[in-house]
C-alpha cells in the first residue's frame, strides 16, 4: 500500500491540453474517486496515474518514489478497466492468475490467491469458465480479481460500474466499498457518476476541463461547494441556483429577486451592497412558506412516497423542491418556497465562486 | 353486393408457398453453380477414369490412369514438388506476412502510404510480375547476379532457372513475393480487431512485448490465422500461372507442380484422361489442408460462448 501524489500535472495532446496544471495527494488507504463530465481528462488523470499515458508536465509519485519515467508493470499498481479487458481466451482462473504466472510465483501460491480472491468475490463456481460464459456483474468481478489476486499498491478503477444495468450498478458499488474496507489498498477511482462519488469516496476530486474545481470529502463538497460548477454537479436532484441581487435598504442585507421577492441570506453569506449573485437552495432545503418566501408555480407534482418533488417555476426559470411532508398541492398552484437558510448558498453571478465564510 | 371469390389457380396457390417460393429464387444461383462449377468439377473427375484423348472421346478405364501415375517418376516428382513448394512457402509467407502485419499495426508516419505499397505485389496481374522475375533470374542478364558481382561476393553469374535446387528456391521466392500481402493484409485487419485494451491490461499485469505477443495477439489471432493460411495453402498447392511462365516445369521436372503437369499432360500432351487424373489427385491434399485448419485451429471453446458446461 501505499500514497499517491500527482504535483502540478500537465497533458497535451498535440496542440490539445488535456490535464492544465493537476494536484492530488491521496493518503495511504484512502479511497479518492475523480468525478467530472466526460471531457474532463479524469480518464486520462488515471491513465497517467498507470502510466498508460505519457505526462507531459509535472510529477506522478506512487508511495514516494516518482514514477514518471516508471513503465506501468513497474509500478506495482492493478487497473480494473471500464471494459474490463478480460482476455477472451483464458479461463476465470487464467485471467486471474495471468499476471502471478508472469511474476513467476510457485505454482501452488498461485493457486492459493486465486482461490481466496474467488472466495471473496463469489467465483469459486466460475474459474473455469471464459469470459463470454459470464454475465457482465460476473465479468465485472473477474475483472476485480484479477486486480485482487496481485495485492498491488494500488488499485485504479476506470468506470467499471458503466457497462452494468442500475441494479447492479448499486450493488457493485456496495461490494468494492466493502472490499475497499477489508482490504485498504489505496484506490483511484474514476466516475461520471456523482451518487457512486458521493456513496464510495473518503476523498473526491471534482473535475472540469482539465483542472480540478474543488477536492474534498463527500459530505464537505455537499455542504460547501466551492463554486457554481460543485454546486449543481454535486447532488440529486441539482441544486437550483437562483438569480438575485444583494439588498439592504438600510436594513439587515437580503436577497432581492426579479418581481420584488425577497429572502434573507444564507448565514454567514459575505457580500457587498448591490452585488448580483446566485442564490442556492438544495431541493432537499425547500420548505412551503406561508406568507414570507420565494413565490412560485407548481408545474408538475411527482410524490415518492417518501417525499414529493414538487417542479416550480419561478421568474420563467425551472425551481425543484422535495417536501417531506405530504402536500395537497396540485399543478397550477402558487406556493411559498422558503430555503433552510443554514443550508443555503450563495454565489458571486460573474464568478460563480462561493460567498460565504 | 356479392363478393365473389376468385378461383385460385395452382400457379398462384404454389406461389404463396414459403417452401416453392424458397426453392424457386434459390433456382439462379443453384444454376449458376451447377452450370459452372458442379459440371466442370464432374467432368474432369469423370475424364480421369477415361483414356480420353484430344480428338477422341474416351473409354471407361477405371483406376489405370492412377496406376499408372503411381508408379510414374515424373508424377512422383511433381507430387513432391508441390508438397516442397507449398511447405516452404507457406510457412515464410505466414512469417513475413506476420512481421509486416505487426509492423503496419503500429503507429507509423505514412501508414496508409505503406499499407498500400504492401498491396502492390498483390495487384499486379501474376503473369506480369512473372515476367519480372523472370529477367531478375535471366542467366545472363539478372540484377542479382550483376549486383552480387559488383559486390564482390561472388565471382560468376548465378544460373536461377537452370539447375534444380536453384530453380524451386527461385520459383518459391517468386510465389512468398506475390503471396506475402495477402496474408500481411488479412492477418492486419486481424490484428486491428484486437482490443488496445487487452494490451494495456497486459503491461500492467507485467507482460513484456514478447510475452503479450505469445499470450494475447498471438491467442487471438489464431482464427484468423487458420482462414488465412487454409487460403495461402490451398493458391500455393494449385499455382500454375508463376511457374508455367518461369519454368514451365524444368529444369528436369524439377519445378512441375501437380498442375503444371496436369496442363502439359493433356492439352500438350494430348492426354485428357491423364491430365484429369493429375488434377483430381490434388483434391485430398487440399481437402485435407482445410479439415486440418477447420478441427484444428479454427473452433476455440472461447469463442463459442454463451453455454455452460
Amino acid at each position: 500500500m501505499a500514497a499517491v501524489s500527482v504535483r502540478a500535472v500537465h497533458k497535451h495532446f498535440g496542440s490539445t491540453h488535456v490535464i492544465r496544471g493537476v494536484d492530488i495527494g491521496i493518503a495511504d488507504g484512502e479511497f479518492c474517486v475523480l468525478v467530472g463530465p466526460s471531457g474532463c481528462g479524469k480518464s486520462t488523470l488515471l491513465r497517467m496515474i498507470a502510466g498508460l499515458e505519457e505526462i507531459t508536465e509535472g510529477e506522478v509519485a506512487i508511495g514516494g518514489t516518482v514514477v514518471n519515467r516508471v513503465p506501468p508493470k513497474e509500478r506495482d499498481i492493478a487497473m480494473v478497466f471500464q471494459n474490463y479487458a478480460l482476455y477472451p481466451h483464458m479461463t476465470v482462473r487464467n485471467n486471474m492468475s495471468f499476471a502471478l504466472m508472469l511474476a513467476k510465483l510457485p505454482k501452488q501460491e498461485i493457486a492459493q490467491r486465486v482461490q481466496k480472491a474467488a472466495d471473496i468475490l463469489g467465483l469459486a463456481p466460475y474459474l473455469d469458465r471464459y469470459p463470454r460464459q459470464l454475465s457482465g456483474g460476473q465479468r465485472q468481478r473477474v475483472a476485480m480479481g484479477r486486480a485482487i489476486v496481485r495485492d498491488p499498491q494500488v488499485f485504479l478503477f476506470d468506470e467499471p460500474l458503466s457497462n452494468l444495468d442500475a441494479n447492479l450498478r448499486v450493488q457493485m458499488r456496495t461490494e468494492i466499498k466493502e472490499l475497499h474496507q477489508r482490504l485498504k489498498t489505496t484506490s483511484i477511482y474514476v466516475t461520471h457518476d456523482q451518487i457512486e462519488a458521493m456513496t464510495m469516496a473518503d476523498k473526491i476530486v471534482v473535475m472540469r476541463d482539465g483542472i480540478i474545481e474543488q477536492t474534498g470529502d463527500p459530505l464537505t463538497l455537499y455542504d460547501r461547494p466551492a463554486n457554481t460548477f460543485v454546486a449543481g454537479f454535486i447532488g440529486s436532484p441539482a441544486m437550483n441556483m437562483i438569480p438575485a441581487t444583494v439588498r439592504s435598504n438600510g436594513g439587515a442585507a437580503h436577497a432581492a429577486f426579479e418581481g420584488g421577492a425577497t429572502l434573507p441570506l444564507p448565514v454567514g453569506a459575505q457580500i457587498t451592497e448591490g452585488q448580483p449573485v446566485l442564490y442556492g437552495m438544495r431541493p432537499e432545503h425547500c420548505s412551503l412558506g406561508n406568507a414570507a418566501g420565494l413565490p412560485a408555480e407548481v408545474i408538475v407534482v411527482e410524490p415518492t412516497g417518501a417525499d414529493t418533488q414538487l417542479y416550480c417555476r419561478v421568474n420563467g426559470q425551472e425551481v425543484t423542491a422535495t417536501i417531506r411532508d405530504r402536500t395537497d398541492c396540485r399543478p397550477g398552484d402558487r406556493v411559498m418556497l422558503f430555503p433552510d437558510l443554514g443550508r443555503a448558498h450563495l454565489f458571486d453571478a460573474a464568478s460563480g465562486r462561493r460567498l460565504a465564510a | 353486393m356479392t363478393v365473389i371469390a376468385k378461383p385460385s389457380s395452382a400457379l398462384s396457390r404454389a406461389l404463396d408457398d414459403r417452401t416453392v417460393l424458397g426453392l424457386l429464387f434459390m433456382v439462379p444461383a443453384a444454376a449458376l453453380l451447377l452450370l459452372f462449377l458442379t459440371y466442370p468439377l464432374g467432368l474432369g473427375t469423370y475424364l480421369g477414369f477415361t483414356d480420353a484423348k484430344i480428338g477422341r472421346a474416351g473409354e471407361w478405364v477405371g483406376l489405370e490412369n492412377y496406376k499408372f501415375l503411381w508408379s510414374d517418376a515424373v508424377t512422383r516428382l511433381a507430387l513432391f514438388n508441390t508438397l516442397f513448394y507449398t511447405a516452404v512457402a507457406s510457412v515464410i509467407k505466414f512469417v513475413l506476412g506476420l512481421w509486416l502485419a505487426l509492423l503496419l499495426n503500429k503507429h507509423l508516419p505514412l501508414k496508409s502510404f505503406f499499407r498500400a505499397i504492401v498491396l502492390l505485389p498483390f495487384i499486379v496481374p501474376t503473369a506480369l510480375s512473372a515476367i519480372a522475375f523472370w529477367w531478375i533470374y535471366d542467366s545472363q542478364f539478372s540484377i542479382i547476379s550483376w549486383a552480387l558481382m559488383r559486390m564482390g561476393l561472388i565471382h560468376q553469374y548465378i544460373d536461377f532457372l537452370g539447375n534444380p535446387w536453384h530453380a524451386r528456391f527461385s520459383t518459391i521466392a517468386a510465389n512468398i513475393w506475390r503471396g506475402v500481402p495477402f496474408v500481411a493484409i488479412t492477418l492486419l485487419a486481424g490484428l486491428q480487431t484486437i482490443s488496445p485494451s487487452y494490451y494495456e491490461a497486459a503491461s500492467l499485469d507485467g507482460a513484456t512485448p514478447w510475452q503479450q505477443f505469445r499470450h494475447v495477439t498471438l491467442p487471438l489471432l489464431t482464427p484468423i490465422i487458420a482462414v488465412v493460411m487454409t487460403f495461402s495453402v490451398l493458391f500455393t498447392f494449385t499455382d500454375f500461372q508463376l511457374i508455367y511462365v518461369l519454368t514451365r516445369g524444368g529444369p528436369l521436372n524439377a519445378t512441375h507442380l501437380m498442375a503444371t503437369l496436369s496442363f502439359q499432360r493433356a492439352i500438350p500432351g494430348g492426354n485428357l484422361g491423364e491430365g484429369a487424373a493429375i488434377a483430381t489427385a490434388m483434391v485430398p491434399f487440399l481437402l485435407a489442408a482445410i479439415m486440418v485448419s477447420y478441427f484444428g485451429l479454427q473452433r476455440r471453446a472461447w469463442q463459442q460462448g454463451g453455454t455452460d458446461r
